[in-house]
């Protein structure tokens, strides 16, 4: 496939990997944080971590939206589509976060409500202009990425009068998030330590590079913006290095391709037009961060499910031996958690981080955790 | 979440979609969060969406990027495996 297969090549890879041993400081380590699920995901999948010096290391961050919805959330909308009788749709990786009394979106389905996991928002809305008698909710969840798609079908719908046809928002911003990780306690000590940021591909589509700038300025951390195929992890990790050796902090694009520094005004615009800044969310791991998510704006009110239906969110805890909220926040790896790989793996997820592929847990559960094992000459032969 | 593929745009439709094929696998998608799209550009998809066109030149730049400096010895290639 263009664009991919070129930007996966092995021999590249391997220059890309020498040129980092070249330029690396043996004396000290560099720990780089990847903002977003897509490259946790790449990380694990390509194996990129042995193509690094030993020195350089990797810690994920809570950029996927299946990891940071807390669970409150989900019950909304298992309850909505159990107690409503609305047709309920959402991304399939939605389906299967654990909720409330072992629940989840597709065990309520198996008990006969009514959702359906759907590829775009646009699926949602011809389902309600198919039937419109019915309730149809469309769950939506995201960062920058998807939030414009979601706006693109809220004008849709008013533009054809569907008035069946109303969103659950759980739409969420990666600026937010990337200084609510970063925030300094009282002896301005940040809870990670971390030399830079591997900025997010499709999200910086969206917002472009000027919203890094001002992050940057604050905490004095290099961030560069890459793509998500695994030349440009590694070229994402070799400019990080050049800051840090020379001790400057500034924002880099490798992703130019695709990103520009002011975004994709359309879609800015589109999401502007619809939604506006929630006061507080509450995301998992990270817990109630201010001006972090968005909710339907004013004029877009009469299609904000919350409002239709009379909703209220109830914060509910995390199963107790689950570790995500320390993983997602970069201060545990999933082999760390006592519940990984045991009760806790893709087939049956405890937490968030382990039903996405993208998530820290099942992206290191599917292509990483024999990796540690020391392999037993005897049987190698 | 934020998975996006590149995809070929075969064919311009109207209200702002368009049919995009992936390795043989053809897809309507809404184009309307571009400007101006044609037949032969390639567009990230997302969710049933193109959120950029890939801009071919810079796609070239960063590649050329990723040879630089490639005078490793077979030694040293062959110790990374």
């Amino acid at each position: 496939m263009k664009y991919v297969d070129e930007f996966r090549d092995s021999a590249l890879a391997k220059n890309i990997s020498l040129q980092i041993k070249a330029q690396i400081d043996s004396e000290r380590n560099y720990s780089l944080m990847e903002f977003c699920g897509g490259h946790t995901h790449a990380i694990s999948r390509f194996g990129i971590v042995d193509l690094l010096p030993s020195n350089v290391h990797l810690i994920h961050g809570p950029g996927c939206p299946v990891c940071v919805l807390p669970i409150g959330r989900v019950d909304m909308a298992i309850k909505l589509a159990a107690e409503q009788g609305v047709m309920l749709c959402t991304y399939a990786d939605v389906m299967r976060i654990p909720a409330s009394k072992g629940l989840t979106l597709q065990k309520a389905k198996a008990r006969g409500a009514d959702i359906f996991p759907v590829y775009s928002p646009l699926n949602a809305l011809e389902l309600a202009i198919k039937n419109p008698s019915r309730e149809v909710v469309f769950l939506a969840i995201g960062f920058e990425t998807t939030a414009p798609t979601t706006a693109i079908t809220l004008k849709k719908a008013r533009k054809l009068g569907v008035s069946n046809f109303s969103v659950l928002s759980n739409h969420v911003l990666t600026p937010s998030a990337m200084d609510a990780i970063f925030k300094k306690d009282k002896d301005q000590k940040a809870s990670v330590k971390i030399d830079g940021i591997i900025g997010p591909a499709h999200v910086s589509i969206i917002i472009g590079i000027t919203p890094y700038e001002r992050f940057v300025q604050t905490n004095r951390l290099p961030v560069v913006i890459a793509g998500f195929e695994p030349l440009d992890v590694l070229q994402a990790v070799k400019m990080l290095i050049s800051q840090i050796n020379s001790n400057s902090a500034v924002v880099e694009n490798e992703f130019t391709r695709a990103v520009t520094k002011d975004g994709n005004v359309v879609a800015l615009n589109a999401m502007n037009e619809v939604f506006e800044i929630r006061d507080f969310f509450e995301w998992r791991g990270l817990g109630t961060i201010p001006n972090s998510a968005l909710k339907l704006s004013e004029s877009f009110g009469d299609f904000d499910a919350e409002k239709r239906f009379n909703l209220n969110y109830k914060k509910v805890s995390d199963h107790k031996s689950c570790e995500c909220g320390a993983i997602l926040k970069g201060e545990k790896r999933p082999q760390e958690c006592k519940i990984f790989g045991t009760t806790c793996t893709p087939e049956t997820p405890i937490g968030s981080c382990m039903v996405s592929s993208e998530g820290a847990c099942a992206a290191h559960y599917s292509f990483g955790r024999f990796r540690n094992i020391p392999l037993k000459s005897a049987l190698v032969g | 979440m934020c998975l996006a593929i590149p995809a070929l745009i075969v064919e311009i439709q109207p209200e702002q979609m368009a049919l995009v094929d992936l390795d043989g696998i053809r897809q309507l998608i809404s184009t309307e969060l571009l400007g101006e799209v044609r037949v032969g550009d390639y567009v990230i998809v997302h969710v049933g969406h193109a959120l950029a066109v890939i801009d071919p030149l810079e796609a070239a730049q960063t590649l050329d990027l990723f040879s630089l400096l490639k005078s490793h010895t077979d030694a040293e290639l062959k110790e990374i495996g």
